[in-house]
């Protein structure tokens, strides 16, 4: 029997491990070609992969898991291998009586008039694009949202080359910190890490403003220019701050969603958005663990502790008895706290929504714009996610939801942002990858 | 390395991205959309947002972002909706 993990960021590599330490066998699962996930993205161009994994780790890259599915004592993880959307690639599928959901989160990305143009990224595009291919998305570049994420980013962007014009923070966090003292004090090593990031800035001459933000992108076929303003505290902008900018490109992220399917796939329970999880990281569903982003964003370190007490607990339920993981434990409910207090510290404020123009694309894929979603809404009294979707379109192309569902369940009462993380296939597969798929029974390993 | 971009030949590194060899000769879009013809290239940059789909080796809605380069690829724009394999 096998424990099968989702993810090898790293949760993932941290659940894999410890479960490969109890002594049973691991499948590994990964969507990329190295592990590491999107915080310890490696460089793709070079020849040396950094993260070792123990030798009863079997790692299975370049595979997206498509369906989950319960059968008789656990699940059965449907994959497909091979280059990434590729026609042949081969298909297998691995049953588990202890699954360990480790999928990670997205950028939030908020709508705004020109947040279509080519040269508008989300910041961890940015961050991926920089430290895995090595390539700056611009000479001239604005990294605008809300949360710490963004330091990195600025900081990525400056390492691969790129001009930072200046980190704009929405909110105003430090004094949100500073009146926060559960949030200072397990957060302390957390201040440090700001320190650093604000040194790095300095040294670069970049600017760092808070309760500012990017209200507009500009330009014909790409992003020549973008408007800048100063917020109040709801993010409404303050009139007559607005700047216009020359700009090349903008990288926005305000926060992260979790990447759900799976678990909604597998009927786990969430609460406020996310996962729920025991102190074992056990979902509602047994023989289903998670750990990592989609139990709440906190990070890389509680991401690594929640995935060390999954994989000893999914080890578990296959028949070993390894010593309880006391440290990870209680890594975990510091990492809970702290992520509480970023949360509070950096909450998305409403004023956003006031932006959007009537012909700003709330749907990029199905192009689905604001003035067409209200009318969806309204006119033709479209409510709940599923008739929303069919009468606007909205959500239905081939993202599936990801990057407009949490923005429309935010415009639109009444609509259960988890509603679009409903996708029985998790990820697009070719309608001759499903025609040529084996029968389940050939293919069970 | 050798691959194609629309039909002219471009040198690749081995571990790189359809989008990142893009990007690094300076094209930002590679797609037009199927509604308003408009442009698209890189958005989320990790597999999520299907933005920068591209056609490579004549298979459409290809992600240029998590799509490494074999040597001989051919990568080409795609046109609004090109039809599903």
């Amino acid at each position: 029997m096998t424990v099968v993990v989702v993810g090898a960021g790293p949760a993932g590599m941290a659940a894999a491990r410890a479960a490969a330490r109890a002594g049973v066998r691991v499948v590994l699962v990964d969507a990329a070609a190295r592990p590491g996930g999107q915080y310890h993205r490696q460089n793709s161009l070079s020849a040396e992969g950094e993260f070792g994994l123990p030798d009863g780790v079997e790692h299975w890259p370049d595979s997206s898991v498509w369906a989950v599915e319960p059968i008789d004592g656990g699940h059965r993880v449907h994959v497909r291998t091979g280059r990434a959307d590729g026609p042949g690639r081969r298909g297998r599928c691995v049953d588990t009586p202890a699954l360990v959901l480790a999928t990670g989160a997205y950028d939030r990305a908020l709508p705004f008039p020109g947040w279509t143009l080519p040269g508008v990224y989300t910041a961890g595009a940015a961050q991926a694009l920089a430290k895995g291919q090595g390539v700056a998305v611009g000479e001239r570049v604005l990294v605008a949202g809300t949360g710490p994420f963004l330091l990195p980013v600025a900081e990525s962007l400056l390492d691969a080359g790129a001009g930072v014009l200046g980190v704009l923070e929405a909110g105003r966090p430090f004094s949100r910190w500073l009146r926060d003292p559960r949030g200072t004090l397990t957060g302390r090593g957390k201040l440090a890490e700001l320190a650093r990031y604000a040194r790095v800035l300095a040294a670069n001459g970049v600017p760092y403003r808070t309760r500012t933000t990017v209200i507009a992108a500009h330009g014909a076929d790409r992003v020549e220019e973008v408007t800048t303003a100063r917020l109040d505290p709801d993010w409404n902008v303050l009139a007559g701050t607005e700047q216009r900018v020359r700009a090349d490109a903008v990288c926005a992220g305000f926060g992260f969603s979790p990447q759900l399917e799976l678990a909604v796939a597998a009927r786990c329970k969430l609460r406020d958005g996310f996962v729920l999880v025991d102190a074992a990281q056990a979902t509602s569903v047994p023989g289903v663990f998670a750990a990592g982003e989609i139990t709440g964003i906190g990070g890389a370190q509680l991401s690594a502790a929640e995935g060390e007490v999954a994989g000893t607990a999914a080890a578990m339920r296959l028949g070993v008895r390894p010593p309880m993981p006391h440290r990870a434990l209680r890594a975990v409910r510091h990492g809970r706290r702290f992520a509480a207090a970023l949360a509070r510290a950096h909450p998305l404020r409403p004023g956003w929504r006031g932006r959007l123009t009537d012909d700003t694309l709330v749907c990029r894929c199905e192009e689905v714009d604001h003035r067409e979603l209200r009318e969806a809404v309204g006119r033709r009294e479209a409510s709940g996610a599923r008739s929303l979707k069919l009468v606007s379109r909205a959500g239905l192309g081939p993202c599936q939801g990801r990057i407009c569902g949490p923005n429309i369940a935010d415009l639109v009462a009444g609509i259960d942002p988890t509603a679009f993380a409903r996708r029985p296939v998790a990820v697009p597969v070719r309608l001759a990858e499903l025609s040529e798929a084996p029968a389940p029974q050939e293919e069970t390993e | 390395m050798n691959v194609l971009v629309d039909g002219a030949r471009v040198q690749a590194r081995p571990g790189q991205t359809v989008a990142g060899l893009l990007l690094s000769r300076g094209q930002v879009s590679w797609r037009s959309t199927r509604r308003g013809g408009r442009p698209r290239g890189v958005f989320c940059g990790i597999g999520v947002c299907f933005d920068c789909l591209v056609v490579v080796n004549g298979i459409a809605d290809v992600r240029a972002c998590q799509r490494v380069l074999e040597d001989g690829d051919e990568v080409r724009t795609q046109r609004g909706a090109e039809l599903p394999s």
